[in-house]
């Protein structure tokens, strides 16, 4: 990004009206992803001068156990109902996972979802980092991944959303070739960067369960009705990327689990979904650019 | 611009937890419970009874409800109290007609100021759980530990020489612990608390105390209050998590919903009626077994 002008200079204007049709496989109108984040949060963080992790002093019982509940329980409920209508996930990782429960990376992995990385911790974030450290939770990323499950990370998403002006040059620079942190369309689109290629994939703060749940308080009913609708408008335009960014700790709770059961059947038998992984989209879109 | 070096260190980045209170264990991989009479879905109904002084305490921290006005809060203080002068009472026959039993985490300053009420709960077969002394005994990392030590030890005092049984279960206001919680209440003689949030079983802390999950995101208080959700929505809510749990626990074995029921909230004439209808559905659906966290505790422990 331009660090400093008040146009961050990640983009070009690219206006929806007009643009080359994109087509998906099988003729399908809407990529359909599932971005489950599989985090650990820590319960005693170091403190960052930009933003403080939990709101109460350490221990904050609720604020760590609720998002506790995701590994200890949650995690399967919502990954069965996702295998279970055929939704693979694409995984935004606390790489640290790999350590602290290496059994929900297994699982994921067996499940045959993809892993990108969200920080090594949704408790340590990037604001002011330089650019040895940013490097260091990069190459960190990249390496905790391979070797927890073999796959080389190719996407970012912030840890916590937090990020420096060089956050997006680094990872192209090393290899990875999209990005969840930019929300300006419904369609893939290039990123500037100093050197390599990098796409931002359509992830959604609007449809996130954290949102939902969080910042609408809608019920589960309500959030999957959300989903529905947000699924058909962008199925009836078509070449369209929907994105399901989940927490299972909020998507998980008993109350909700079956309403989003519903909203994945409604999308897997619809017909005009194509259910993928990030990367796979990210692959269509660029043989057609 | 740079973080400090540390800031990169993990020293915690460890197999398990970065903390020692309780081990991890994934609840689907756990041996099945029972619940007795061959039930797959303990209800577990626990009512906050709460007395907010209208001179408020923000050490260590401000419970939530509490007075929000300049003083006095008038309009606060009172509805509050609504709740246990008449919420409370419709609830009770609530949950006579439907021959449920209940837990109620009680202040223990309720029992001193009205003992009428505390009699009533206990002699109509529910449990008090010990709930902090009023709304300003909040509980937090930085508060002297003498002085929460106190504040426990009070509380189960207080509670057991108004009703002649010393609690054995406790709920710390908002849940909200310091790092020395677990274990005060363990050395207080306290058999459970239902501060953690991370699981919908009973599980045990590594000095033996026993959690009792009271699930945060099904309370009247989260929904009702902080959501603005109607109460048809809740009710609506808590049927969907039934229904779940029931599904669930024919896979994997007995499964717990905790119904987290606030007088001044759910028992105002405007949502009894829907609430009390919300007992009845689940309490004719043949999985249920409406329990007291005692009994829950009882029953979880003789398989665990």
């Amino acid at each position: 990004m331009q660090e400093g002008a008040c146009d961050p200079g990640l983009y070009d204007f690219q206006p929806y009206r007009g643009r080359a049709p994109i087509q998906w496989p099988g003729d399908k109108k809407v990529a359909v992803w599932v971005a489950p984040n599989l985090e650990y949060y820590e319960i005693d963080p170091p403190a960052h001068p930009k933003r403080k992790a939990w709101t109460k002093p350490h221990p904050d019982v609720v604020g760590f156990a609720h998002r506790d509940h995701s590994n200890r329980v949650s995690h399967w409920r919502m990954a069965d109902v996702m295998s279970k209508h055929g939704f693979p996930g694409s995984v935004s990782l606390s790489v640290a996972l790999c350590q602290h429960h290496p059994e929900i990376v297994a699982d994921a992995q067996a499940r045959g979802w993809e892993f990108f990385s969200h920080g090594i911790y949704n408790t340590r974030y990037a604001y002011e980092m330089d650019e040895g450290q940013e490097r260091a939770i990069i190459e960190d990323s990249i390496r905790t991944v391979r070797e927890a499950t073999g796959q080389t990370i190719r996407g970012w998403l912030a840890p916590a959303l937090t990020h420096t002006p060089r956050t997006l040059d680094l990872i192209a620079e090393y290899g990875l070739d999209y990005t969840c942190d930019l929300y300006h369309d419904d369609q893939p689109q290039w990123v500037k960067v100093k050197q390599g290629e990098l796409v931002s994939i359509p992830y959604s703060l609007e449809v996130n369960d954290h949102y939902g749940f969080f910042v609408y308080n809608m019920s589960g009913r309500e959030y999957a009705d959300t989903l529905i609708r947000q699924y058909e408008r962008l199925a009836a335009e078509g070449g369209t990327v929907m994105c399901i960014p989940l927490h299972a700790y909020l998507i998980g709770q008993p109350h909700r689990i079956g309403p989003f059961e519903e909203a994945l059947r409604h999308i897997a038998e619809d017909g005009r979904a194509w259910i993928a992984r990030s990367g796979e989209i990210v692959d269509a879109w660029r043989a057609q650019q | 611009m740079s973080l400090d070096p540390s800031y990169l260190d993990y020293p915690k980045r460890q197999y398990g937890y970065d903390h020692d209170l309780y081990g991890w264990s994934a609840l689907h991989e756990r041996s099945p419970i029972y619940w007795p009479d061959g039930k797959s879905v303990a209800v577990f109904l626990c009512v906050s009874l709460e007395w907010f002084p209208i001179t408020p305490s923000d050490t260590p921290f401000r419970a939530p409800g509490h007075m929000q006005t300049a003083y006095p809060d008038y309009r606060h203080y009172t509805a509050r109290d609504y709740g246990s002068r008449v919420g409370v009472y419709r609830l009770l026959d609530a949950f006579a007609k439907a021959g449920i039993k209940a837990s109620f985490a009680t202040n223990s300053t309720i029992a001193e100021r009205y003992p009428a009420l505390v009699s009533d709960i206990v002699r109509e077969g529910h449990e008090i759980i010990a709930h902090s002394t009023d709304m300003n005994g909040t509980i937090a990392s930085g508060m002297p530990v003498e002085e929460e030590r106190t504040l426990i030890t009070t509380t189960l005092d207080t509670l057991e020489r108004a009703t002649g049984a010393r609690p054995s279960g406790w709920l710390s206001i908002a849940r909200s612990q310091s790092w020395s919680t677990v274990d005060l209440l363990k050395e207080a003689g306290t058999r459970y608390c239902c501060d953690w949030v991370n699981d919908e079983l009973p599980y045990r802390f590594r000095n033996g105390l026993i959690n009792l999950p009271l699930n945060h995101e099904l309370s009247d208080r989260q929904i009702i209050t902080v959501q603005q959700q109607s109460v048809d929505s809740y009710v609506q809510s808590m049927g969907d998590a039934f229904s779940w749990l029931a599904g669930e626990a024919e896979r994997f074995g007995g499964r717990m919903l905790p119904l987290h029921i606030t007088p001044y909230i759910m028992a105002l004439p405007y949502r009894i009626d829907a609430f009390e209808r919300l007992l009845v559905d689940l309490s004719n659906r043949p999985q249920s077994w409406f329990a007291k966290g005692n009994a829950i505790v009882n029953a979880w422990e003789q398989q665990s």
